[in-house]
């Protein structure tokens, strides 16, 4: 993974609204998947109907999570998977790494899995000699640029065709210059086979795992996921905890939000099920915690656990879209991402929850109804009580409150801020200083405060 | 009924125009308005700021200064969203709270859900494009967003729409955020700023003249730049509209 430049969101927004072309690119391509989202929602009058239902079985399943996870384990042990316990990402790779090495692995495929990313289990088994080949084309796009996703859904989406091409010139020898899709798909199509037939073992992510049958589904649009693990004898699948769902029943209220949501389409190409190992092979089930029980317990963010990795809150969010996945300096960016990873760390992801507006079209748009921005509003308070606020920001509200909780105070501050505004001589107005007056005007200032005219309007009313 | 004016800080000090105009048009109505001088800011950017404790001393002072009124009515959706949805955080099991939210309205809202107002003497012969504010929009509810899969309404344009004359620019995007989002006008000025022109460019395409929406805040940011890259379009407040007031050249 590139080195992340800065934590900062502000500094890496800036960064990239330099380039204003690209920003308003940017922007459009993934307001294109909005409105297509728009238009397959409003296509199911029992649109609302769905998101409530599927909004109550994941809390009805995060409030029993640790019984539906024990009938997760027993069915899928008796479905012949081996099921495999991670407190935290370390624990994640180190069981991920030893079944590889007692198979005497060299060559993986992976198909996309947020988890892997959020464990950055890539660096980690390359470090032991192994050689992890993502199979998602957006993921292997970025793979071979070096980069991390700046997606959940579309993990190349910040980068253009011509930017596909030069990469794939470099590391696959295709033509210079060409920027044909058909033509750099297909490349990336025979490449991506050769790696298929060499692989010793096939990683993937789950979408939905059932506790009922101890079943777990995938789903892709390339169909990665089921070449990755049907020609390999192992197959290991990463899971967060709270991709648990209780019933096979309930599968379809997800798998019609899901892809609606996430790119506009009725459903993904393949939603495969998988139950047990293939013929003379070996599943493995790894469930991975990594923080999400603390999540659980707190009453505040218990609901972001609902999250079923769609992505359409990032498509929605006019923040992320203007900004790009990579401001955000995290594996899941957009505004769940600025929920989940300041609770991991408020140190490094502090400016997060402030990389927002307060919209609300986030909270309107997720298929299972998380109240994100309020969370992020909630957060806010969080990252000041951690400490994380600079004084720069704290001080002046400190200040704000003093003077608001003195209406006369209040009023004279007002006229004196008014005069110098009035009077003062532009270039002091508008210095280095002020952010505001960079690419905006002033609000001109009126001559007397409302509540100075009403005390007016009310002694004439009074003569009268 | 007595209701109380509730005039946010800034419109107080830098639109006192709109206030008038809230004033007035209430008055119009046949509505007895108060306007309790105690009042300055309902605590909005200190709680949004992550500084509740700086906050909750103005939250526990509008509840002090606004109960007792039958209706508080406010030209700011956000602020208004502030008092209803936000001060919970802030005031717990507090029962003269818990009434003062139910009590407290948006100007626009107040028209059409308690007034019901079905008419207005105000000749406006403009394009209107009018801004959904987030706050009003996806807080208060006072229209349907695209988002969500419900019939549509919109309590501000049912308003508009009562004027001789008035027409309206169609948006491409009819409700996206025009990127002021309070402090975060300042501290991500560069997405900020992106996104109140992206706003402006659709209003230049539909044709709108007058610029208008339920919430000033948004508008000083959307005028700040349309005045700095020197567009055609007006700006004013709803109020200002609905009261008949003049468009200001």
């Amino acid at each position: 993974m590139s080195a992340i430049k800065s934590y900062d969101h502000p500094t890496n927004a800036d960064q990239f609204n330099k380039d204003q072309a690209r920003t308003h690119w940017h922007d459009s391509s993934l307001w294109f998947i909005r409105e297509k989202r728009d238009r397959m929602s409003k296509s199911l009058p029992e649109w609302e109907t769905l998101r409530t239902c599927a909004s109550q079985i994941k809390a009805h399943t995060v409030s029993k999570l640790a019984d539906y996870l024990e009938e997760f384990e027993k069915n899928a042990t008796a479905r012949g998977a081996t099921v495999h316990w991670a407190k935290d990402a370390e624990e994640h790779n180190r069981i991920v790494l030893e079944i590889l090495q007692k198979h005497q692995t060299k060559r993986i495929v992976k198909s996309k899995s947020m988890l892997t990313e959020e464990c950055h289990l890539n660096p980690w088994l390359e470090k032991h000699g192994i050689e992890v080949v993502d199979t998602d084309l957006g993921e292997r796009i970025v793979q071979l640029r070096n980069e991390p996703p700046s997606h959940i859904v579309m993990p190349a989406i910040h980068l253009k065709k011509e930017d596909v091409s030069n990469t794939f010139h470099e590391h696959l020898q295709t033509e210079q210059g060409n920027y044909d899709p058909n033509y750099l798909t297909e490349s990336a199509r025979q490449h991506l086979r050769q790696k298929f037939c060499q692989a010793d073992a096939g990683i993937t992510g789950v979408n939905f795992a059932i506790a009922e049958t101890g079943g777990f589904v995938v789903c892709t649009n390339e169909g990665n996921a089921d070449l990755g693990v049907s020609l390999p004898k192992v197959h290991i699948a990463c899971m967060g905890i709270e991709k648990l769902i209780p019933k096979v029943d309930h599968l379809s209220i997800f798998l019609r939000l899901l892809a609606r949501s996430a790119t506009g389409q009725p459903i993904t190409t393949y939603s495969s099920h998988f139950h047990g190992p293939i013929e003379g092979g070996e599943l493995h089930i790894v469930l991975v915690d990594n923080g999400r029980s603390k999540l659980m317990n707190s009453d505040d963010y218990r609901n972001s656990l609902k999250c079923i990795r769609c992505g359409a809150c990032m498509n929605t969010c006019p923040v992320y879209r203007r900004s790009g996945g990579h401001s955000y300096a995290a594996t899941v960016p957009g505004p769940i991402g600025s929920i989940l990873n300041p609770l991991r760390d408020a140190k490094h992801h502090k400016t997060l929850p402030f990389a927002c507006t307060l919209c609300g079209s986030c909270s309107d748009v997720c298929p299972v109804k998380i109240n994100l921005h309020e969370q992020l509003l909630t957060l806010r308070t969080e990252v000041k009580n951690q400490k994380q606020l600079p004084i720069s920001k704290t001080l002046p509200m400190q200040i704000a409150s003093f003077v608001f909780q003195r209406p006369k105070l209040f009023a004279w501050l007002g006229g004196v801020g008014k005069f110098f505004l009035r009077t003062m001589p532009r270039f002091l107005i508008y210095n280095a200083m002020n952010p505001w007056g960079r690419n905006r005007e002033m609000p001109e200032a009126p001559p007397e405060s409302f509540r100075k005219q009403y005390a007016q309007r009310v002694k004439k009313k009074s003569d009268k | 009924m007595r209701v109380a004016l509730f005039v946010p800080c800034y419109i107080d000090q830098l639109y006192p125009r709109v206030a008038m105009a809230t004033l007035d048009l209430l008055e119009q109505l046949g509505v007895d308005v108060d306007f309790p001088e105690a009042q300055t800011c309902c605590g909005q950017p200190m709680l949004n700021s992550g500084c509740d404790t700086d906050a909750l001393p103005l939250a526990e002072r509008f509840v002090e200064i606004f109960s007792g009124f039958d209706a508080v009515v406010c030209p700011s959706g956000s602020c208004v969203s502030m008092v209803k949805n936000h001060y919970h955080h802030l005031l717990h099991d507090n029962a003269r709270y818990e009434t003062l939210r139910t009590q407290v309205y948006e100007l626009c809202e107040f028209l059409v859900d308690v007034l019901k107002v079905d008419a207005l003497p105000v000749k406006f012969p403009y394009k209107v494009g009018l801004h959904s504010s987030c706050h009003g929009l996806r807080e208060l509810r006072l229209a349907s967003d695209s988002e969500l899969n419900i019939p549509e309404f919109n309590k501000p344009k049912q308003l508009l729409a009562l004027l001789e004359g008035v027409e309206f620019a169609e948006l491409k995007r009819k409700d996206e955020c025009c990127g002021f989002g309070g402090t975060f006008a300042v501290s991500e000025e560069a997405v900020s700023c992106t996104m109140g022109r992206d706003r402006i460019a659709d209003h230049l395409q539909a044709g709108t003249q007058v610029l208008t929406a339920g919430d000033m805040s948004c508008l000083m940011h959307l005028a700040g730049l349309i005045k700095r890259d020197k567009q055609p379009i007006r700006v004013m407040h709803i109020a200002e509209i609905l009261a008949g007031y003049e468009v200001p050249q």
